[in-house]
C-alpha cells in the first residue's frame, strides 16, 4: 500500500510541473498567474486540453508559444531554440495547420525602426522552424513593432515580456 | 541655407490665393506706410528697456523698424496689443471678437510675442479707418498694434481687414489687407491674419494657416486605437480619415497637402496606403515584392515614394514612381534601413541605419549608392527628417535611457537636443522651418501619447491644445 501511494505522489507532482511549464512566459502578462488549476487552465474551453498534445492549448502553453528576446537583438537563446524545436515537432505532426509569426518589440525605441526589429525576430523564428522541417509556404511573418505590448508597466520586468515572437497557429485547421 | 519655393511665393504675393480665403489690399491710413529693411535691425529694440532703466536713449532706436530676427534665440517677447476686431455690422460682432482671439493665441504661442491685456489698453479702437493714437500705445508699452474689421454679409460670407503698426515708428509697417471668404473660414482667415503680422515683423513666412495630419489614439495600452485624424495647427477643426479598426501609423502629406502617404495593418500585415485627403478615399501602394511595407515619404515633386521594405526579415530603401508604379531598391544591406527622408530640392535622402551596429543618420544620393554617416555623438539616432529650408535635419536621439528631439546641420554638426523625456519621438517641421512638432509618451500602464511642440532655438516648448491622445504629428505646408 505504502509503495503504490508513493508513486502516485510522484506522478502527482510531475503531472503538476508539466502544468506549471507552460506558464513560464507569463500567457496572461501577470507572470506566472494561472497554471496550477490543473486541466482547466486557461481558456481550456476553446482551445482543448493543454494536456491533449493534439490542442491549441498544448501548443500555447505546454510548449510555448512564445520566445523572447534581448535588448535590442534577434539572436534566439538556447532556451528559445528549445521551444522551437517543440513548436516545429507541433507543426510538423499537424500538416494541416499554418502559422503567423508576430514580432514584437517594447517601447523604447522609436516607431519604425521597431517595425523593423519586430521583422527581424518574426524572421529569426521562421528561419528556425523552416530548418526544423516546417515547411517555408506554410509560415508568415508581421511584425507589430511596438504597438501591441503584452505587458503595460514601464520596466524591464515588462520590457523583458514585450521582446518576443509568437507563434500563431492558423485558425479553422486541425484542433 | 535657401528657402523652399513656396515660402518665396507666399511672401512675395501674399494675395495670390486660387480657393477660399480672397485677400486684397485696404486703402491706406492717413500715415504713408514704410518700406523696412529686413535684416536691417538686427533686434528687438531696447528703447524700452533703455527708458525704464532711466537710461539715455540710445540715439537710433526710436527711427529703427520693427523687426524681430528669427533663430538668435529671443529671449524677452515682443509686446503687441491687439483690440478686437471692429465689427462692421451686428451680425458680425461674434466673429470678429473669436477672430481677434485666434490673432492673439497665434502670435503669443510662438513664445515671440506677447499679448498686451485689453485691461491695460487706454484708448480703444471703435473704427478701423480712425487715425491710431500711437501715445496711447506708446504708453503701454506695445511695440505692434494689429488693428482690424469684420463685416458680414447677408449670404453667409465675411471680410476682414487687418492693419499692422510699428508704434514706436509713428507709422504703419505694410498695407493693410482684407481677406474675404465664407463664415466657416472664419479661422483659416484669422490664421491669415497671424502670418501676415509674423512675415512682416520678421522677415519670415509663417505657419498658422496650415494642418496636421496625425494618429487620434484611444483605449489601453495593450489594446490602443488608432486612426487617422487631420486638424488646423493649433488643434483645432480635428477631423477623423479613418475609423479605428485597424492599427494605422505615421501619415506623412504630399507636398501640396491634398495627399497622405501612410501604413495600415488593414490586411493583417503592414503596407503603405495612399489617400484622397478630398474624399477620403484610399488605396494601397502596388509594391511589388516584400513581405511589410511602411515608412513611407514623398518625394519634393510628390512623383515619387521613398519607403522601407521588410523581406525575410531584412529592411531596405526603395523608391516607387506614383505613375508608373516602377519600383528601384536604393540600399542592400543586412542591416535595418528605414525613415527616409527627401531634402527640399530632392537630390538626397537622410535615413537611419543600424549598419554600424546601433541607429544612426546617413545622407546618399536619392537615387541609391553609398551613404555617408553624419551623426557621430553617443546613443542612437533615428527618424531624420530634413527641414523645409534645407540646412538642418531633426531626428530622434535615444541616450542614457533617455529620448530627445535634436537637430544638427546636415554635415553632422552643430547637434543640438531641444527636449528631453522618458519617449520624445518622430519630429515635424512647421512649414517655415522654425519650429518642430513631435510626439510625447507619458510611461507606464496608464501612460498615453501626446503632440507637442518647441523652437528649433530649444524654446516654448508646449503642449498642443486637443482633446485626447495623439501620436505621429505631420505637419503640411502652408496652405494657399
Amino acid at each position: 500500500m505504502m509503495k503504490v501511494s508513493s508513486i502516485l505522489l510522484v506522478v502527482g507532482a510531475l503531472a503538476l510541473s508539466a502544468c506549471n511549464n507552460p506558464d513560464r512566459y507569463g500567457a496572461g502578462g501577470a507572470g506566472g498567474a494561472g497554471g496550477i488549476g490543473g486541466a482547466g487552465g486557461i481558456s481550456s474551453g476553446a482551445l482543448g486540453d493543454p494536456n491533449d498534445p493534439n490542442s491549441l492549448a498544448y501548443f500555447q502553453q505546454t510548449i510555448g508559444d512564445k520566445v523572447l528576446f534581448a535588448v535590442d537583438q534577434s539572436t534566439l537563446t538556447p532556451e528559445a531554440q528549445s521551444v522551437l524545436a517543440q513548436q516545429a515537432a507541433w507543426l510538423n505532426n499537424h500538416p494541416g495547420n499554418t502559422a503567423i509569426i508576430e514580432g514584437h518589440a517594447d517601447e523604447q525605441g522609436t516607431r519604425e525602426y521597431n517595425l523593423a526589429l519586430g521583422a527581424r525576430r518574426a524572421s529569426a523564428v521562421q528561419q528556425y522552424l523552416i530548418a526544423q522541417g516546417v515547411a517555408p509556404n506554410r509560415l508568415q511573418t508581421v511584425s507589430y513593432g511596438k504597438e501591441r505590448p503584452l505587458a503595460v508597466c514601464s520596466d524591464e520586468a515588462c520590457y523583458a515580456q514585450n521582446r518576443r515572437a509568437v507563434t500563431v497557429i492558423g485558425a479553422g485547421a486541425g484542433v | 541655407m535657401t528657402f523652399p519655393a513656396r515660402s518665396e511665393q507666399q511672401n512675395a504675393d501674399p494675395c495670390n490665393n486660387p480657393e477660399g480665403a480672397g485677400c486684397s489690399p485696404v486703402p491706406r491710413n492717413a500715415a504713408s506706410p514704410r518700406h523696412i529693411a529686413k535684416g536691417y535691425a538686427p533686434m528687438l529694440r531696447t528703447f524700452i528697456a533703455a527708458a525704464f532703466c532711466g537710461l539715455a536713449l540710445p540715439f537710433a532706436a526710436a527711427s529703427e523698424p520693427l523687426h524681430l530676427e528669427l533663430g538668435v534665440g529671443v529671449i524677452e517677447p515682443l509686446p503687441f496689443a491687439a483690440p478686437t476686431f471692429v465689427a462692421e455690422n451686428p451680425g458680425a460682432a461674434e466673429i470678429a471678437q473669436a477672430i481677434t482671439q485666434v490673432v492673439a493665441a497665434d502670435l503669443a504661442g510662438t513664445g515671440l510675442f506677447r499679448e498686451i491685456p485689453s485691461s491695460a489698453f487706454i484708448s480703444g479702437v471703435t473704427s478701423f479707418d480712425a487715425p491710431v493714437a500711437y501715445a496711447d500705445w506708446k504708453a503701454i508699452n506695445a511695440q505692434a498694434l494689429v488693428t482690424g474689421a469684420v463685416a458680414a454679409t447677408s449670404d453667409g460670407r465675411i471680410n476682414v481687414k487687418f492693419r499692422l503698426f510699428d508704434v514706436f515708428s509713428d507709422a504703419p509697417l505694410g498695407d493693410g489687407l482684407q481677406f474675404g471668404g465664407g463664415q466657416g473660414d472664419w479661422r483659416r482667415i484669422a490664421h491669415k491674419v497671424s502670418d501676415q503680422i509674423y512675415a512682416r515683423i520678421t522677415g519670415e513666412s509663417a505657419y498658422f494657416d496650415s494642418r496636421v495630419v496625425f494618429v487620434s489614439e484611444s483605449g489601453p495600452k495593450d489594446q490602443r486605437l488608432k486612426r487617422l485624424a487631420i486638424m488646423d495647427y493649433d488643434g483645432a477643426n480635428v477631423q477623423y480619415l479613418t475609423d479605428s479598426s485597424t492599427i494605422v501609423l505615421a501619415p506623412r502629406f504630399s507636398p501640396a497637402g491634398d495627399r497622405i502617404l501612410y501604413t495600415s495593418f488593414e490586411t493583417g500585415f503592414p503596407r503603405i496606403k495612399l489617400m484622397d485627403i478630398a474624399t477620403v478615399s484610399a488605396r494601397a501602394l502596388a509594391e511589388l515584392s516584400g513581405n511589410m511595407t511602411f515608412a513611407p515619404r514623398f518625394s519634393p515633386d510628390g512623383g515619387t515614394v521613398v519607403f522601407s521594405l521588410e523581406s525575410g526579415g531584412n529592411t531596405d530603401l526603395y523608391s516607387m514612381q506614383l505613375s508608373s508604379g516602377q519600383m528601384t531598391q536604393l540600399t542592400n544591406a543586412p542591416s535595418i534601413e528605414t525613415a527616409p527622408s527627401f531634402s527640399p530640392d530632392g537630390s538626397k535622402i537622410v535615413f537611419e541605419s543600424d549598419r554600424s551596429g546601433n541607429q544612426q543618420l546617413y545622407i546618399m544620393s536619392a537615387s541609391g549608392g553609398e551613404p555617408t554617416r553624419i551623426s557621430f555623438g553617443e546613443g542612437r539616432y533615428g527618424t531624420p527628417v530634413w527641414s523645409p529650408r534645407g540646412d538642418m535635419v531633426a531626428f530622434t536621439k535615444q541616450n542614457a535611457g533617455r529620448f530627445h528631439i535634436g537637430v544638427m546641420r546636415t554635415d553632422g554638426s552643430e547637434e543640438r537636443l531641444l527636449t528631453a523625456s522618458f519617449l520624445d519621438e518622430g519630429p515635424t517641421w512647421a512649414p517655415n522651418g522654425r519650429v518642430i512638432m513631435f510626439t510625447r509618451e507619458t510611461p507606464g500602464a496608464g501612460g498615453g501619447a501626446q503632440l507637442f511642440s518647441v523652437d528649433i532655438t530649444g524654446r516654448n516648448l508646449r503642449a498642443v491644445t486637443m482633446e485626447g491622445a495623439a501620436s505621429d504629428p505631420a505637419w503640411s505646408p502652408l496652405l494657399p
